[in-house]
């Protein structure tokens, strides 16, 4: 689906250049996808074999369909009813169809499963573990990308570990201890990064105790497990934790993108009975997204204009923050934030990575928000500048105002938090002072402490 | 055994809601004007709503793609008017609606290569092909044109008794939406083009990841559109024996409404030519008891057919919500 | 090597460069090829000549292109614009004149110009508010029953004209009381009212879009709804308020138009004019699928296509056979200023570039 502009693919001894995902096909590569690219309204016969369905005189021939995919899906030891739509299916089963069609399609030499068991409990997980083993032993290569450690050490023979877009290191799974995978998966630390520590030392000695955010039991159904939780002023907790453990999706219920369904959030003792980004807006709450492109920025607005975003909807629409004001107010957070660009002018989409992040960060910086919600600040951006983030982070707190700081590397984390949550599978697992070490972490994560 | 039965329902539930509604609609009809349940009225309902009919099923398999067409009462438009045109020069009638026929294929390939390949929204780019098409029939003619062929005013008067209902008759032009629509059902349940239509209708991306021919799939959904465009638009010229560019205004809607009516979701993929049927019998036979009833015009029905048509997008903008969420 | 100083290219990226551009070569060819077409003189103390009409009529056109600039930056598109100048338009003129029937034409009390049943000011709140209020029922529809902005408005695009034949009751209704044609025949100062008309309304758009924050939440609403969600804008009201001003416009428009010749058509006044309207918005740049607007850009807009008309008109072409050729124009420059057309655009200029360094 993409082309590579550096290195090669050799398939059996041979170089090959993949053009297409048909071409992928033919050549013996069949990839199953996270999101299950098959048509849910048609039934699993037609998504098995539409394409080269059987035919005879009069149009498609129904029931040799439908016998040849019955007989497909029992090849797996799954029996259900193909001629009812996908979508009557659950998820685990659509998969399975998934893998069904792209084993007759072609014979594949080679199976690529991306995050197969993201929406799979434990019983339809060992089900697709069951036709897994069984595809591997007629000699079909599998490679699984999942992060569920678990699951890895159940089925893998070997674990080849990617970092930021980059490979780590191919390893045989049994002679690599889980803690020292999640240490791979991590990364280690880098000297420029020490100055932040020395911040937060002095950060450390000025913390407030006074509660500013507190949520009881918050959870939302199928995605957050409720939770307890307290910010208190002038502190930065840090969330850590796999993919997948729910650190956004706890962001995204306190800033009031999704509404909780159980529990309460209160600030400053008041109890938040509105849901909604306005009204986090209003109550002095704030989010930087993890999706820079397309929940942050609005790309073909100038910086000016994005930075101003949130507090011109906090004022509405006639309390108008004039033109003037507004370069006053953009220029400001430029220098402050040494956000790289010739003018105010200059379209965010033209801007890199870091000086994206720095936009959105100004964006809600400009509306004084007690709380700030960091998702992933530093993802994708160049060390100086992630530096430069941090120290803002503890710069902010020693102001008085409150962070959550969420990161997938741990090094981050530590070096910027007064107090440590890990979540793990969606719900809260500990809660560490910033002093602790990142095996504690690392092993809390694993599921081991 | 229920779950058979539960299935059925579940799977054919849009479809099975539209068949009550008709049946409660034209039954209600009945009960107001007595003169409703003469059998006449429902073979009306084919030779009123002829042209409609075969408008329709030409759209929903646009609509099944996740696409709209626009166009078509434009094209009914420019039909009748070339047709009239063609026929006034004498040329020889059959000749005329095979080149109309030809011209409506055409100018779906021009809309489905434009939305495919330059990938402009489907309801842009009819939009232009509606206004496009009534201009080119005002281009031929800037006022009606009658028709005087023989072969059409035959097609036109010849009544065709319907066999077991003594007074009953249709004539020949109705039968060509029936006639149609069995080739629909064959076309959306027995070829891969048909089942590549509802496979791009619920996910396109889909749809080419499983190698389906999707380019072509949609451009011909279009061409076909466009037959069944100028098709209808041959039967309109019949049924008024005459061609003008200002025919058919608001047909557009009149074909949608009918599509969304019987079931056909306009998020595509879900829906069949079946239920565009009944859509359009149900609202022939709106019109129908409004003309009975007399004192309300015309124009009620546009009002009707506008508010029916939102309440069933709005129940399937629900439905749609909820299984999102679920 | 550049060719462009930096004030040129300035110049050249502006919005209006392009529109301006066009309109200027219609007028000169029209300078060239019709000559009486800048006559101006002056009759019963007001201007007079053909530029004049050009600008007098063009105003309803300019106003719905003014309303439908803001749906259209909001990502949607109002095709019933034509169906509300019918309404409001047939509002108007049914409470100036409820007499109906054959009554109207041989009744000589009804045709007397200073008879009316409303008073005029009442005339003009009815008609902008009939026209208004079709504008929030189609914002309704798109912004809380969440129904595609095409689907919503083709229903009252169709449905609109079965309400305006209702409230005309088939008939089309001629206004003979005097003060009603001063809209679209009147003047002051010299220049028609209309053009008045169009200012006015103008520059309460434009101080609503550009002295409030509605129009910066209008293009953020168009480009990026997601990040505008997040950055606290409630997308909801501000597709409310672009379709209810759309209405507005429409209303505005029907006024001015049916004023013209004072004989209001329900099935033919403002036909079209979701065409051209369109037509307007995208030659002023703003793209279908929302974002940045400019309502000058959409006023010039309105100007090319009403002039081009006018200039067709005055060679012999009638205005429906133009209708296919207007068609053809939109399509042609949605795909000009399209994504696709600027990556075909810069091949041509790469390739251009390689070329040019080859030869060095």
């Amino acid at each position: 689906m993409e082309h590579p502009d550096a290195g090669s693919i050799v398939l059996d001894g041979k170089l090959v250049q993949v053009r297409s995902p048909q071409h992928s096909q033919e050549l013996g590569i069949s990839t199953v996808y996270q999101e299950v690219n098959l048509c849910t309204n048609i039934s699993v016969a037609e998504n098995i074999m539409l394409g080269f369905e059987p035919h005879r005189l009069g149009g498609i021939d129904w029931k040799k369909m439908n016998a040849l995919a019955s007989e497909a899906m029992k090849r797996l030891d799954v029996a259900i009813d193909v001629t009812q739509p996908l979508g009557n299916f659950s998820v685990a089963i659509q998969q399975m169809v998934a893998i069904v069609r792209s084993l007759e399609v072609a014979s594949p030499k080679i199976l690529i499963l991306d995050e197969p068991t993201s929406s799979l409990d434990v019983n339809e997980t060992n089900q697709l573990f069951g036709v897994i083993r069984k595809l591997k032993g007629e000699g079909i290569g599998i490679v699984f990308i999942t992060h569920f450690l678990d699951q890895v050490y159940e089925i893998t023979d070997r674990i080849t570990v990617l970092r930021n877009g980059k490979l780590v290191g191919t390893y045989t799974t049994a002679s690599l201890p889980r803690i020292e995978l999640i240490g791979k998966m991590l990364g280690r630390s880098l000297t420029e990064l020490d100055e932040v520590s020395k911040a937060k030392q002095k950060s450390e000695q000025k913390m407030n105790m006074e509660c500013l955010l507190e949520a009881k039991g918050l959870g939302l159904t199928g995605t957050i497990e409720p939770i307890d939780f307290e910010l208190h002023v002038s502190e930065v907790v840090g969330l850590a934790g796999l993919l997948g453990s729910g650190r956004t999706e706890i962001a995204n219920l306190i800033f009031g993108v999704d509404a909780p369904d159980k529990g309460s959030l209160a600030i400053k003792g008041k109890k938040i009975s509105h849901f909604s980004p306005l009204a986090s807006l209003e109550n002095g709450i704030a989010l930087c997204p993890e999706d820079r492109k397309a929940e942050g920025i609005v790309g073909d607005l100038t910086i000016r204009e994005n930075i101003i975003l949130a507090l011109q909807a906090r004022y509405g629409w006639f309390k108008f923050i004039s033109t003037q004001k507004q370069y006053e107010i953009a220029e400001n957070y430029i220098k402050l934030l040494g956000i790289a660009t010739p003018s105010p002018d200059q379209l965010v989409k033209n801007l890199s990575g870091g000086n994206q992040q720095k936009v959105i960060l100004a964006r809600w910086l400009a509306t004084d928000p007690q709380v700030l919600i960091l998702d992933e600040p530093t993802r994708g951006i160049d060390v100086g500048a992630k530096a430069e983030i941090q120290k803002l982070v503890l710069q902010l707190a020693e102001e008085g105002k409150s962070i959550i700081f969420i990161s997938s590397e741990l090094e981050e984390v530590l070096r910027t938090s007064h107090r440590i949550v890990v979540m793990r599978d969606r719900k809260k697992a500990a809660e560490y002072p910033g002093d602790v070490d990142d095996h504690t972490i690392i092993q809390t994560m694993a599921g081991i402490l | 055994m229920m779950q058979r039965i539960k299935s059925f329902l579940v799977n054919n539930g849009p479809l099975l809601t539209t068949i009550t509604i008709f049946i409660l609609v034209y039954v209600a009809g009945g009960q107001l004007y007595p003169a409703m349940k003469k059998p006449q009225v429902f073979f009306n309902l084919f030779v009123n709503n002829a042209a409609l009919l075969i408008v329709s099923i030409g759209m929903t398999f646009v609509i099944l793609t996740k696409g709209i067409d626009l166009s078509v009462a434009g094209m009914i438009a420019l039909t009748s008017a070339a047709s009239a045109a063609l026929l006034v020069q004498g040329v020889n009638p059959v000749v005329v609606i095979i080149l109309m026929l030809l011209m409506g294929v055409a100018f779906g390939v021009a809309q489905g290569s434009i939305i495919h390949y330059l990938k402009v929204e489907p309801f842009i780019v009819t939009l232009m092909g509606l206004f496009f098409a009534r201009g080119m029939a005002f281009i031929i003619t800037l006022s009606s044109l009658t028709i005087k062929d023989p072969f059409y005013r035959y097609l036109a008067l010849t009544k065709l008794h319907i066999p077991f209902f003594e007074k009953a008759y249709v004539y020949i032009p109705s039968l060509i939406g029936p006639v149609l629509l069995l080739v629909a059902i064959y076309l959306a349940n027995f070829t891969r083009f048909g089942r590549t239509v509802y496979a791009i209708g619920n996910s396109e991306q889909s749809a080419m990841l499983m190698g389906l021919p999707v380019a072509r799939t949609k451009i011909i959904v279009y061409a076909f559109g466009g037959f069944c465009s100028a098709l209808a638009g041959i039967v309109f010229s019949i049924s008024l024996l005459s061609g003008y560019g200002g025919y058919a205004p608001g047909m557009e809607l009149d074909a949608i409404a009918s599509v969304v009516i019987g079931g056909t979701m306009l998020t595509g993929g879900v829906g069949n030519v079946i239920g565009t049927l009944l859509g359009v019998l149900i609202n022939g036979t709106i019109v129908s008891i409004l003309q009975f009833n007399g004192t309300l015009s015309s124009w009620w029905t546009r009002i009707g057919v506008g508010v029916l048509t939102l309440i069933f997008i709005g129940i399937q903008s629900l439905f749609y919500m909820r299984k999102k969420h679920s | 090597m550049k060719n462009n100083t930096p004030m040129f290219a300035r110049i050249r990226e502006n919005r209006l460069f392009w529109p301006l551009v066009a309109l200027a070569l219609i007028f000169i060819f029209n300078a060239i090829f019709s000559p009486g077409f800048f006559k101006i003189g002056i009759l019963d103390g007001h201007l007079y000549g053909n530029l004049i009409d050009v600008f007098n009529n063009s105003a309803p056109l300019m106003l719905v292109a003014l309303g439908m600039t803001l749906v259209i930056a909001t990502g949607g598109v109002d095709l019933s614009v034509g169906a509300v100048i019918a309404i409001s338009a047939g509002m108007g003129a049914v409470l100036i004149n409820p007499v109906f029937g054959n009554e109207e034409i041989t009744n000589a009390v009804a045709a007397d110009p200073n008879l009316t049943n409303t008073p005029l000011w009442l005339v003009v709140v009815v008609t902008l508010a009939a026209g208004t209020l079709c504008g929030l029922w189609n914002g309704i529809l798109v912004s809380r029953a969440k129904i595609s902005p095409m689907v919503a408005t083709l229903v009252l695009m169709v449905a609109g004209r079965g309400i305006a034949q209702l409230i005309e009751r088939g008939q089309i209704m001629t206004v003979y009381y005097k003060p009603y044609h001063w809209f679209g025949n009147g003047f002051i100062l010299g220049l028609p009212v209309s053009i008045y008309i169009v200012a006015i309304v103008y520059a309460i758009a434009w101080v609503l879009v550009r002295k409030t924050s509605i129009g910066l939440f209008i293009e953020s609403v168009g480009l990026n709804s997601k990040s505008t969600y997040y950055s606290g804008i409630s997308e909801k009201n501000i597709k409310l308020f672009a379709y209810t001003f759309c209405g507005f416009c429409g209303a505005v428009a029907g006024l001015i138009l049916g004023s013209y010749i004072h004989a209001i058509d329900a099935n033919n006044i403002g036909l079209n004019y979701e065409l051209d309207a369109i037509f307007a918005v995208v030659i002023g740049g703003t793209l279908m699928s929302g974002g940045r607007f400019s309502l000058l850009a959409s006023i010039v807009g309105a100007l090319i296509i009403w002039t081009f008309t006018i200039t067709m008109y005055i060679f012999g072409v009638p205005a429906n056979a133009l209708l296919a050729g207007r068609a053809v124009l939109v399509l042609v420059v949605i795909l000009l200023y399209s994504d696709y057309a600027r990556l075909i655009l810069n091949r041509l200029v790469e390739r251009k570039g390689v070329q040019h360094d080859a030869a060095n």
